[in-house]
C-alpha cells in the first residue's frame, strides 16, 4: 500500500509488454514519413514480392509497399480510435454525470436515451451511420463515438450517484457551492479512475471497429489503414499470406497491448480489488 | 510482558477452557509494525467472561480471529505461540479439524448483525444449516432445537421468526439471532467481537443482559471484545487491555476498573465521558434571551403514502400490502435554541434527530411548518436562495473518513467556504492555516491530503472547515461516534472550547447521553420524530419526566460503576 502508483503500474510485466509495443506503434506512426518514405498508395515495385526480398514486408497485388502501409496505417487507425474514444468519453461522461447528479426525471430521460443506443447492435449501427454520412474520416469518428458512449455514461452515472451522497459532497452543499462546481470539483475527480480504465479499453474496441469498417471499404478514403489492408489482401490469402497476416498481427498486438495496459491501470488504481 | 502484576492468581482462570500462550501474529512487510499481536498470554475459564479492551489498531480483533484461524493468510499469520482449547493446540491444527471446531467448540458473534447474516436465506434455515453440518439429526429434531434456541435468546414468536428473512427483523433481533446461532451447538467458548457497538443504547442493554444470563445458564466461556469501558463494567469477570498488539494490563474486573496500574488503562478510563452533567457556565435565562433558531410545527415525511401503482393494487389486492409506508421522520416539532447555548438532540436511530438537523441546514427540505434562522425563514428555500444564509450555519459531519474530499488538499478544503463567501483566495488560504492551528494541527497540514491524517485529526479538519465561514450556529452530527474513546474526549473538548471562544450556538446530535452531558447545557430527547422531553441537562438527568428518557438513562452501560467512581473521587481516600 505504501508503494506509489507508478511503481505498482510499471513493475507489472504485462503492462511493460503492452507499453513497449504501444510505444513502438506510436513512434512508428509519428515518424512514418521518415522510416517509410514510400507513399503507401504508390506503386513502388513488382506485385507480390515476398517479405525481406527487397521490401521489408513485401508488396501487395499492385506492388505497393506493405511496410509503408503498415506504418501509415498506424497513423490513421490510432488517430481515429483515440479521437473517437475522447469524443465518446466526453459525451458519455457528461450524460452520465448529469443523470447521476440530478437523478429523478432527468436521470430517467437520459438513461432511456442511453438504453435506446444500447439496444441497437453496435457494429450494424456504425455501418449504417457511415453509409448515411458518406465515408470519411469524420464520419468514421462519429460512428465509433456514437456506438461506444453508452457504457461510459452508465459507469459515470453509477460513480456519481454513489459519490454525491458522500458527506464531503454534502459539506460542499452546506458551504454554498453551486451544482457545477460540486460536479467538477468534488465528484468527477473522484470518479476518474474507472473512467480512465474504461476509456483505455475503449480505444482497443475503437481500433477493432475502425479496422472492421475499413475492411468493408467503409473507412476513410485516401487514408491507408490496417483494416483496409486486410480487406484488400483477403482475395490473395492463399498466394500472398503476408498481405493479411502482417496487418492482422499488428491489430492483434495493439489491441492486446491496450487491454493489458488498461487492466494494469485498473490493478494499480484499485489495489484492493486484487490480492497480489 | 512487563508491567504485569507478578501474582498469577487473578491472571489465570480456575478451570481454563482456552489458554493462549505467547501468541504472536505477524503482519506483512509494508505494515507500520511487525507484529499485529505480540506475546499475548490469556486464559478464559468455564462460565467466565473475559473482556478484551483496546482502541482501533490495538490488535484485539486480530487476536480473536487468530483463535478461530480466520486470519487473511498469508498476509497475517500466526508466527509463534500456542492456542490451547482444552489442551488441544489450535495454532497447529489442520483445516478439517478447524472446521469441526468452528461453530461446534468455539463460535463467534460479529459486530454488524446485518452483514453477518445471509440476506437471501431465512434466519431459521441459516441456523438449521449449522446443525445439518455438525450433527446427524433429522429435520424435525433440528427445527425443534432451533426454535428452542430462539426461545432461549428471548426472540418473540420463535416459530414465525424461523421463517423470517434478516431484513424483516430489527437490529436487536438480528443480533439475538446471531447469538442464537453461536449458542445452538452449545460451544465451550463464544467469541463476541463488539457485538453491541452497532446497536442502540436500549437494545445494547438488553443484549448485554441476555448474554450474561445465557452464559451463566450454559456455563460457556465468553471472550468479549469491546472498546467501551461501560460495557466492561457491566459484564466482565476479568479484563485484558491491549495496545499496539501487546497486553498492557490483565486482571480481575475490580482491580482494573478501580485500581488501574498502567497509565494507558487509566487514560482510557478517564476518557469515558461521565454521566454527570456539566455545571452551567451561566444559567440559561430563557425569558430574556432571544432564540436564534425558532422551529414551529416542522414536518418531514419520507415515502409518500398511496404512491405507486394504485390501480394495480386494486386489481390484485395482494400487492396492496407491499406499498411503502410513509415515515414521519420529523413530526410536528417545536424547538427554540437560544443564542450562545449548546443543545443536544438525543435519540436512537430512526428518531429523526439527523433529519431535523438536515432540515435546519438545508440538506433536506421540510414538508411543512416554519423554521426561522436568525430572522430568516428557511422552510421552502431553494438551494440558491439558501446561499446567502450559508455563513450562518455550518455542520460537522459524522464520518471523518467520508466527509473530506480525498483528492483535495486540506488547505483548499478549509479555504473553499471563505472563497465562496467572497474572500480573496490568498486571504482564505492564510485563514485556513490559522484555523488549522486553532484546532490543534500544524499550519503545514494545509499542504497535505486527507488520507495522511488519523480519524481524530480529520475531524479537527472538518471543524476547521465549518468555522472558516464564521458561522453563528454549528450543527454537529454525531461528530465523535466514529472515533476512539481517547480521541473522542479531545474532540469534544475542542468543540466546547471553540464554542465558548466564538460565542457559537451549537446543536449537537448524539445517541450517547454521556457525550450530551459532557458538552451541552440543554437536552432535547426525540423519539419517532417527536420531542418527548426537553430541558436543562442537569434537571433531566436528576429527574427525567418521560418514560423513554428514563429508559435511555438506565440503559447507559456501566453507569453504576461510574457513579461509584465519582463517589470515590468526591470523598478523599484516607
Amino acid at each position: 500500500m505504501t508503494k506509489p502508483f507508478w511503481f505498482r503500474f510499471l513493475t507489472n510485466l504485462r503492462v511493460l509488454f503492452g507499453l513497449t509495443w504501444l510505444a513502438l506503434v506510436i513512434i512508428g506512426a509519428i515518424a512514418a514519413p521518415l522510416i517509410a518514405p514510400l507513399d503507401p498508395f504508390a506503386i513502388s515495385g513488382q506485385p507480390f514480392v515476398r517479405p525481406f526480398d527487397g521490401f521489408l514486408f513485401g508488396t501487395d497485388s499492385l506492388g505497393r509497399s506493405v511496410w509503408s502501409g503498415l506504418v501509415h496505417g498506424a497513423r490513421t487507425t490510432l488517430l481515429i480510435a483515440v479521437i473517437a474514444t475522447l469524443v465518446a468519453v466526453a459525451f458519455g461522461g457528461l450524460i452520465g454525470a448529469l443523470a447521476g447528479f440530478y437523478g429523478g426525471r432527468i436521470d430517467n430521460v437520459l438513461m432511456r436515451v442511453t438504453e435506446f443506443f444500447q439496444t441497437i447492435p453496435s457494429f450494424i449501427f456504425a455501418i449504417l451511420l457511415v453509409a448515411v454520412l458518406a465515408p470519411s474520416a469524420t464520419s468514421v469518428v462519429i460512428a465509433i463515438a456514437t456506438v461506444s458512449w453508452p457504457p461510459i455514461a452508465r459507469i459515470v452515472r453509477g460513480e456519481v450517484m454513489s459519490l454525491r451522497s458522500r458527506e464531503f459532497v454534502q459539506a460542499a452543499i452546506t458551504l454554498g457551492e453551486g451544482d457545477f462546481e460540486i460536479l467538477f470539483r468534488q465528484v468527477l475527480p473522484n470518479a476518474l479512475s474507472p473512467l480512465i480504465v474504461t476509456g483505455s479499453l475503449l480505444v482497443a474496441t475503437a481500433i477493432l471497429t475502425e479496422s472492421a469498417l475499413s475492411f468493408l471499404g467503409l473507412g476513410a478514403p485516401n487514408f491507408m489503414s490496417w483494416g483496409f489492408m486486410i480487406g484488400a489482401g483477403r482475395s490473395f490469402l492463399r498466394d500472398a499470406w503476408w498481405l493479411v497476416a502482417i496487418p492482422g498481427i499488428a491489430i492483434l498486438l495493439t489491441v492486446l497491448s491496450i487491454n493489458l495496459v488498461g487492466e494494469g491501470l485498473n490493478d494499480a488504481l484499485n489495489p484492493r480489488l486484487r490480492t497480489p | 510482558m512487563t508491567g504485569l502484576p507478578s501474582n498469577s492468581s487473578p491472571n489465570s482462570a480456575a478451570d481454563p477452557v482456552l489458554e493462549i500462550r505467547d501468541l504472536c501474529v505477524a503482519l506483512p512487510e509494508w505494515a507500520d509494525r511487525s507484529m499485529a499481536v505480540k506475546n499475548v498470554s490469556l486464559t478464559v475459564g468455564k462460565g467466565e467472561t473475559l473482556c478484551v479492551v483496546g482502541e482501533s489498531g490495538s490488535g484485539k480483533s486480530v487476536m480473536a480471529r487468530s483463535i478461530l484461524r480466520l486470519l487473511p493468510e498469508p498476509h497475517l499469520r500466526i508466527a509463534s505461540g500456542a492456542i490451547l482449547l482444552d489442551g488441544e493446540n489450535l495454532a497447529s491444527a489442520d483445516e478439517p479439524r478447524m472446521r469441526q471446531i468452528r461453530g461446534g467448540q468455539i463460535s463467534m458473534v460479529f459486530q454488524e448483525p446485518m452483514v453477518s447474516l445471509n440476506p437471501l436465506m431465512t434466519v431459521g434455515r441459516q441456523i438449521d444449516e449449522i446443525l445439518e453440518v455438525h450433527t446427524d439429526w433429522g429435520k424435525a429434531e433440528r427445527r425443534r432445537r432451533v426454535v428452542a434456541t430462539f426461545e432461549d435468546v428471548r426472540l418473540p414468536q420463535p416459530e414465525s421468526i424461523f421463517g423470517a428473512y434478516p431484513h424483516e427483523l430489527s437490529g436487536g433481533q438480528r443480533q439475538r439471532v446471531m447469538i442464537a446461532m453461536s449458542l445452538v451447538l452449545e460451544p465451550k467458548l463464544i467469541i463476541a467481537d463488539e457485538p453491541t457497538t452497532a446497536l442502540d443504547v436500549t437494545t445494547e442493554a438488553q443484549v448485554l443482559t441476555l448474554m450474561k444470563e445465557l452464559q451463566q445458564r450454559h456455563g460457556t466461556a465468553l471472550m468479549f471484545i469491546t472498546h467501551n469501558f461501560g460495557v466492561v463494567a457491566e459484564i466482565a469477570d476479568r479484563v485484558a487491555v491491549m495496545r499496539f498488539g501487546e497486553l498492557v494490563e490483565y486482571g480481575s474486573v475490580d482491580d482494573v476498573l478501580t485500581r488501574p496500574q498502567h497509565p494507558y488503562t487509566r487514560a482510557l478510563i478517564d476518557a469515558v465521558p461521565s454521566l454527570v452533567p456539566r455545571k452551567h457556565a451561566r444559567p440559561a435565562d430563557r425569558s430574556t434571551a432571544t432564540p436564534i433558531v425558532k422551529v414551529r410545527d416542522l414536518q418531514k415525511t419520507y415515502g409518500r403514502s398511496g404512491s405507486g401503482p394504485s390501480w394495480l393494487a386494486r386489481l390484485v389486492p395482494a400487492l396492496a400490502g407491499n406499498e411503502r409506508k410513509a415515515v414521519k421522520a420529523v413530526n410536528h416539532v417545536d424547538l427554540d435554541i437560544m443564542q450562545g447555548s449548546a443543545v443536544a438532540l438525543v435519540g436512537e436511530s430512526g428518531s429523526g434527530k439527523s433529519t431535523l438537523a438536515r432540515c435546519l441546514i438545508g440538506l433536506e427540505r421540510a414538508d411543512a411548518g416554519s423554521a426561522i434562522l436568525a430572522g430568516d425563514e428557511i422552510v421552502g428555500r431553494s438551494r440558491s436562495a439558501w446561499r446567502p444564509l450559508r455563513s450562518r450555519v455550518q455542520m460537522v459531519f459524522q464520518d471523518p473518513f467520508a466527509s473530506l474530499n480525498p483528492r483535495t488538499k486540506v488547505g483548499d478544503i478549509i479555504a473553499r467556504g471563505a472563497i465562496l463567501q467572497g474572500e480573496a483566495p490568498d486571504a482564505a488560504a492564510a485563514q485556513a492555516r490559522e484555523l488549522l492551528e486553532l484546532v490543534g494541527l500544524e499550519a503545514k497540514a494545509a499542504e497535505r491530503f486527507p488520507h495522511e491524517f488519523s480519524g481524530g485529526q480529520r475531524q479537527r479538519i472538518g471543524i476547521a472547515r465549518a468555522l472558516a465561514v464564521k458561522p453563528d450556529i454549528l450543527i454537529a452530527d454525531e461528530p465523535v461516534s466514529a472515533l476512539d474513546v481517547s480521541v473522542q474526549k479531545q474532540v469534544l473538548d475542542l468543540l466546547d472550547d471553540l464554542r465558548r471562544r466564538f460565542g457559537l450556538t451549537m446543536l449537537f446530535i448524539t445517541h450517547d447521553l454521556r457525550v450530551a452531558a459532557h458538552v451541552c447545557e440543554e437536552i432535547v430527547v426525540l423519539k419517532n420524530g417527536t420531542i418527548v422531553e426537553q430541558g436543562a441537562t442537569a434537571e433531566i438527568f436528576a429527574n427525567p419526566q418521560h418514560e423513554y428518557t428514563r429508559t435511555l438513562l438506565s440503559s447507559v452501560p456501566g453507569r453504576d460503576w461510574q457513579r461509584q467512581l465519582q463517589q470515590d473521587a468526591a470523598s478523599p481516600t484516607p
